[in-house]
């Protein structure tokens, strides 16, 4: 009995399988995959002068990768960006401390806050940020003062974190909120003080979630292009920036493509990290 | 009153003007590889008294550059079937879609003068037919001698204007004459002014400070621009295309970089100056693309929109001067407006003509300008 309908009870699965993975899949396929790979081969060929492709070998784009001139945005990239994650992580793991041990009511209005920016569009967000930030703006008024706040690599810091904060906050919460009460009793009654049982038992095991907060913050940060044109005035250049310009202005997206490429690679390097630290753990 | 008169004319004008125009461009002076490489469509081909209602048009345009209503206006006065409004927000995004493999489906493209003068290099561009245009006679005739394309073969001006200093009356001690008061700029205006981000204007200020040409694609001269442009850099309040006029206003910025439709003199301590090493010129075009199959169509709204009453929109609407005598004839100029330069005036700008493969040293210099702390 059970033996002749396992093969139907397989094929069923399979269908709900498919009805319910089936129109994730076409468009992770369709939007994510296949310009993935457009942009893969992109890399291998030449510019046409008016933008697109033509299609005759060539490495020069991976050995212009190496150039000067774009090495510097690179590593200026990757500055901001772990600047960013890492104050982002210290002041996030307190604030997701704090909400995961408040009472629950408190906990869902804390949450709710957190994620609240997010129900404005972005570019909003960082125009209002400039009318508070700049030369005449709101903080120099109230305060009677003349810094120069905007235009300049603190203010993407600035813009960035305030952009990718609750990126950190959300999972530091999740894996501190899951955290097992009786092991922090246990370390106690063992005899180690509070430090050292924040430092031996929390810390280790909510790692996976700073690690994932901290690839959340820093992966939109090193490619943003929009907060160094708004905030750095255009001053300064990052990655993102980059590319853009390659694809819409120098129209070469050969070399566009290269960019996005090595930009890819060193975030999979991250995730594998991540992973890595995550299965430690 | 225009539409009468577009009827009654075409057909006799056409048959004469059609054949002499189309023997003079097989002839002389298209030595340019379009002509050469597809004669199949050369200018007696078009056929004037083609049914428009068979044809529809598909124009790419910025947002708000053309009147809103102009689709159902002129689908009704030219009997065309159909008129789709696409848009773009900046030249490279339509270059991008009009060079996209194939036929981009666009009939009518609006591009300035040197990406027209690029489409038209890359074979393109539909030759533009006179014959068909009528209204080119409103042109000032400087506008038909615009060196991007001398004579209007592939182009016809919508807009033009040149670039200069946008400053604050109240807030600078003294008038800016010179592209150095920005590169260098007075006490009172430090960390003060902006230049542009986009390649060949963020160039401008320094090339014409040194007195070369906007067109200088030689490497010595680049370095020079470069040089120049680094050390203007900590000087600056920031690059910006797009809100400098804001800036200037809130008291953020004392003096921009600016085009003369975007400074807003309409504000009385704003001022606006060409600074005495001179300029460039800069001209938005309507192009047909030879992919077309509704170039009849085309042709008509093009003529259509040269018409005075229409074309006088974007100069009452959004501030552009317009190369169209009859139009601009009708327009109100309000005292201190921009819209007073004369023709002669903007023709002593240099016209930015594309660069070709020496494009690319601008963006170059444009992300190293930009990279440098």
């Amino acid at each position: 009995m059970t033996r002749t309908s396992r093969p139907r009870r397989t094929a069923t699965r399979w269908l709900s399988g498919a009805a319910f993975l089936g129109p994730g899949l076409i468009y992770l396929i369709v939007l994510m995959l296949i310009p993935l790979a457009l942009v893969l081969g992109y890399t291998v060929f030449q510019r046409g002068r008016f933008g697109g492709i033509v299609y005759e070998f060539t490495t020069e784009n991976f050995a212009r990768l190496i150039d000067p001139l774009y090495l510097d945005v690179v590593l200026d990239s990757l500055k901001l960006a772990t600047i960013t994650t890492v104050i982002a992580l210290l002041l996030g793991y307190p604030t997701a401390y704090v909400i995961a041990n408040l009472p629950r009511k408190w906990k869902t209005i804390a949450l709710v806050a957190v994620v609240l920016p997010f129900w404005t569009s972005f570019i909003i967000r960082m125009y209002a940020l400039t009318i508070l930030m700049s030369g005449p703006g709101l903080i120099n008024s109230l305060l009677g003062t003349e810094f120069e706040l905007l235009y300049n690599e603190g203010a993407i810091v600035v813009g960035l974190l305030y952009s990718y904060l609750p990126l950190m906050v959300l999972p530091l919460y999740s894996s501190i909120e899951r955290l097992d009460p009786q092991l922090l009793e246990a370390s106690a009654n063992l005899g180690a003080s509070r430090a050292t049982t924040f430092r031996r038992v929390t810390l280790p095991l909510t790692l996976p979630g700073a690690m994932t907060g901290a690839l959340f913050v820093f992966v939109p940060s090193f490619g943003n292009f929009v907060i160094p044109e708004l905030l750095g005035g255009g001053k300064s250049l990052m990655v993102g920036n980059l590319i853009q310009t390659e694809f819409l202005k120098a129209r070469d997206w050969p070399f566009g493509s290269t960019l996005a490429l090595a930009l890819i690679a060193v975030l999979l390097v991250l995730l594998l990290v991540q992973a890595r630290v995550a299965r430690r753990a | 009153m225009f539409r009468t008169r577009f009827t009654r004319r075409l057909p006799a004008a056409v048959a004469v003007a059609g054949l002499a125009l189309a023997a003079a461009a097989c002839g002389g002076e298209s030595s340019n590889n379009s002509a050469a490489s597809a004669p199949a469509t050369t200018a007696a081909q078009l056929n004037p008294q083609a049914d428009l209602s068979k044809q529809s048009v598909t124009i790419t345009v910025w947002d708000g550059y053309t009147p809103k209503e102009l689709p159902e206006k002129a689908k009704a006065a030219l009997k065309i079937s159909n008129i789709e409004i696409g848009l773009h927000d900046t030249n490279e995004k339509a270059m991008a879609k009009l060079t996209a493999s194939g036929d981009s489906g666009v009939d009518v493209a609006f591009v300035s003068g040197q990406y027209a003068q690029a489409l038209n290099d890359a074979g393109l561009l539909e030759p533009i037919h006179p014959e068909l245009i009528p209204n080119l006679a409103n042109l000032y005739p400087e506008a038909t001698q615009l060196s991007y394309d001398k004579g209007n073969k592939f182009s016809v001006p919508y807009t033009w204007g040149t670039t200069g200093l946008c400053y604050r009356k109240d807030l600078l001690k003294a008038t800016p004459t010179s592209w150095n008061d920005l590169l260098n700029p007075p006490a009172e205006a430090v960390k003060k002014v902006t230049m542009m981000t986009t390649e060949r204007w963020l160039a401008l200020p320094a090339i014409k400070a040194l007195g070369l040409s906007v067109n200088t694609d030689k490497d010595e001269d680049i370095a020079k621009v470069k040089e120049l442009l680094l050390k203007a850099k900590p000087n600056l309040l920031g690059y910006d295309d797009l809100t400098f006029g804001e800036k200037l206003k809130s008291g953020e910025a004392v003096m921009v970089e600016a085009w003369d439709g975007w400074c807003p003199t309409s504000e009385k301590n704003i001022g606006w100056v060409v600074p005495k090493e001179g300029s460039d010129l800069w001209v938005d075009t309507m192009v047909i693309m030879k992919s077309s199959k509704n170039k009849e169509a085309a042709h008509a709204l093009i003529n259509y929109i040269l018409d005075p009453e229409i074309h006088s929109w974007a100069a009452a609407n959004i501030g552009y001067k317009v190369p169209n005598k009859a139009a601009m004839d009708k327009v109100e100029i309000p005292a201190g407006s921009l819209l007073g330069i004369t023709p002669a005036e903007l023709l002593q700008g240099e016209s930015i003509i594309d660069l070709g493969e020496a494009a690319t040293k601008y963006t170059r210099l444009a992300s190293e300008v930009a990279a440098q702390q």
